[in-house]
Order: structure tokens, then C-alpha cells, then sequence
């Protein structure tokens, strides 16, 4: 598949916000539920070894 | 000849907790490894579909993920159910562990099918069989976390929510047979969407790949939940004190 563009890629034929709001809503998750994870677990380890 | 590896000492949460920390990462990484050729072959080898246009790439995060929230919940229900047969306290982590990102992989699923749904069926959401069912399936993933939330008693929690996720099973085979079952605006098996076998290939090999992927980060994020699972619920415990990463 050859866009010949930027624009035109960011624009995937007039569904850009459709596309792109799928991919970022997931991207946005899996990133929050990393960092939450991370999170918890960094609290525990140091709430346990104190 | 028997195997020498001793499955059972992994039931064991002292065993299991270093064992996953080691574990977290590789599959981390493998998402990863799944993601980005599969992202590749979603946006740059699959060509543009001749009825949808672009709209259709959103196939890629869409059915990876409802794919995942279906079988995230069978094998929630399966540590539940073990966890409830044979008391075995890991199990039930397991199944806890496994419940938010079900719900996670279930909330990106509708939320592509509603930004899919839009342009191609001029409605964010219709009352259909598939859509409903995989709605029932979000409200058994929170049900079973808010429940087991509820309860103070983690072992009451445990078996309290292994009922609700061993009777929520039967909503897996309805989701899934139920655009034979029922008339809907749903589109059938992702397969029959191909139009010609160059484009059946590219399509499928993105999707295989992003369901991979899917998988993968599934398995590191429940991982490193069920770490945190039993470092909350064993903190007490003796081998706690005694684990060599919370030492200062």
C-alpha cells in the first residue's frame, strides 16, 4: 500500500478520525494500565520492605 | 521417561511470584515484536478494501481485541473454577488478575466498533445480538471485579466471583455464534470480507499478528497484576520478608 504522503496517510481516505480514534483510545489504555501496574507494584515494594 | 519438572511447586504463590517477575518482560517485549510488523502490514502491505475504503484498517485493533475478551474471560473462568474445586489460592489470583485487562481488551473492542460502526452503518451503536452480548460481557468483567471488591474476606471474594464468572461463561459461545444465530448489521467471519487472495493474505497475516500481539501484552499484564495480587494478600507472610527484591 503506497500513500504518497503524509497527509494523505493521516487522512486514510476521509476516516481519519475514525482510524485514528481506534488506535490512539487503545494505544491511550494500554499505556494507562502499564503505568498503573508499575505504579501499584513500586508502591507495595516499598510500603513491604519499610 | 517422566518429566523431572515439578508443575506443582509453581501452585505455590513463593514460587510463582519471582518465576513471573522473570517472565513480565519477554512477553512484553513479544508484544511488541507482534505489534509493530503488524501495524506494518495492517497501514502499508494490506491494500485499501473496495468497499469500506480506509475505513476498514480499524479491523486490525478490533478483532484482535474482541478475539481477546472472549477467550480473557474462558480463562478467567477456568482459574476461577479451579481456584473454587481445589481451593488453591493462586488459581483464584489468577482469575482476579485477569478480569481488568479482560475488561480492558472488551471496552477497546466496542469502542472500535462503534468508531467502525459510524461511517460504515451510520450509527455509534445499535441494539444487535453481537453488540449486546459483547456489552453483557463488559458488565461480567465489572461485576466480577466489583463483587470481589465488595468483599473483605479474599478467600469469600474468590469464591464469590468464580460464580459469577463460571455462569457469565455462557455469554462466550452467544458472542460468538451470534451473527449466525440472529439477524445483524455485524459483518460475519473476518475472513469472508476478502474479495481476492492477495488481499485475503496481507489481511489475515495483519491480523494474525495483532491478535498475537493482543496476546502477549495480555499475558505480561496479568502477570505483573497477579504479582501484585500476592504481594497484597501474602505481605505477611514469611517468604515475603525473605524475597531478595525487597530487600534494601
Amino acid at each position: 500500500m503506497n500513500w504518497g504522503g503524509v497527509s494523505a496517510f493521516l487522512a486514510m481516505g476521509g476516516y481519519g478520525g475514525f482510524v485514528w480514534g481506534s488506535y490512539a483510545v487503545a494505544a491511550l489504555c494500554i499505556a494507562l494500565e502499564i503505568a498503573l501496574l508499575a505504579a501499584r507494584h513500586r508502591r507495595l515494594r516499598r510500603s513491604i520492605s519499610n | 521417561m517422566t518429566s523431572n519438572i515439578n508443575w506443582f511447586k509453581y501452585a505455590s504463590p513463593a514460587t510463582f511470584y519471582p518465576l513471573a517477575g522473570r517472565l513480565v518482560p519477554w512477553f512484553f517485549i513479544a508484544a511488541v515484536l507482534f505489534a509493530v510488523p503488524g501495524i506494518y502490514v495492517g497501514f502499508f502491505v494490506a491494500p485499501t478494501d473496495f468497499q469500506q475504503g480506509e475505513a476498514y484498517r480499524i479491523i486490525f485493533i478490533h478483532v484482535a481485541t474482541a478475539w481477546m475478551s472472549m477467550f480473557l474471560y474462558v480463562v478467567m473462568a477456568f482459574w476461577a473454577g479451579v481456584g473454587l474445586a481445589f481451593n488453591t489460592r493462586l488459581s483464584s489470583m489468577m482469575a482476579s488478575a485477569v478480569a481488568p485487562t479482560g475488561a480492558l481488551m472488551t471496552f477497546i473492542a466496542l469502542w472500535s466498533g462503534a468508531l467502525w460502526g459510524k461511517p460504515m452503518w451510520g450509527a455509534w451503536w445499535v441494539w444487535d445480538a453481537r453488540l449486546t452480548s459483547e456489552l453483557i460481557l463488559l458488565f461480567l468483567y465489572l461485576g466480577f471485579m466489583s463483587l470481589q471488591a465488595a468483599i473483605d474476606d479474599p478467600r469469600r471474594a474468590d469464591k464469590a466471583g468464580a460464580v459469577i464468572a463460571l455462569v457469565g461463561v455462557v455469554n462466550v459461545p452467544i458472542i460468538y455464534f451470534s451473527v449466525q444465530w440472529w439477524n445483524t448489521l455485524h459483518q460475519g467471519a473476518s475472513v469472508s470480507l476478502t474479495r481476492s487472495p492477495s488481499m485475503a493474505a496481507a489481511m489475515l497475516v495483519g491480523m494474525l499478528l495483532m491478535a498475537l500481539a493482543v496476546w502477549m501484552y495480555s499475558i505480561a499484564a496479568t502477570l505483573l497484576r497477579v504479582r501484585c495480587i500476592i504481594l497484597e494478600r501474602e505481605r505477611h507472610s514469611e517468604w515475603i520478608g525473605q524475597l531478595k527484591e525487597l530487600q534494601k
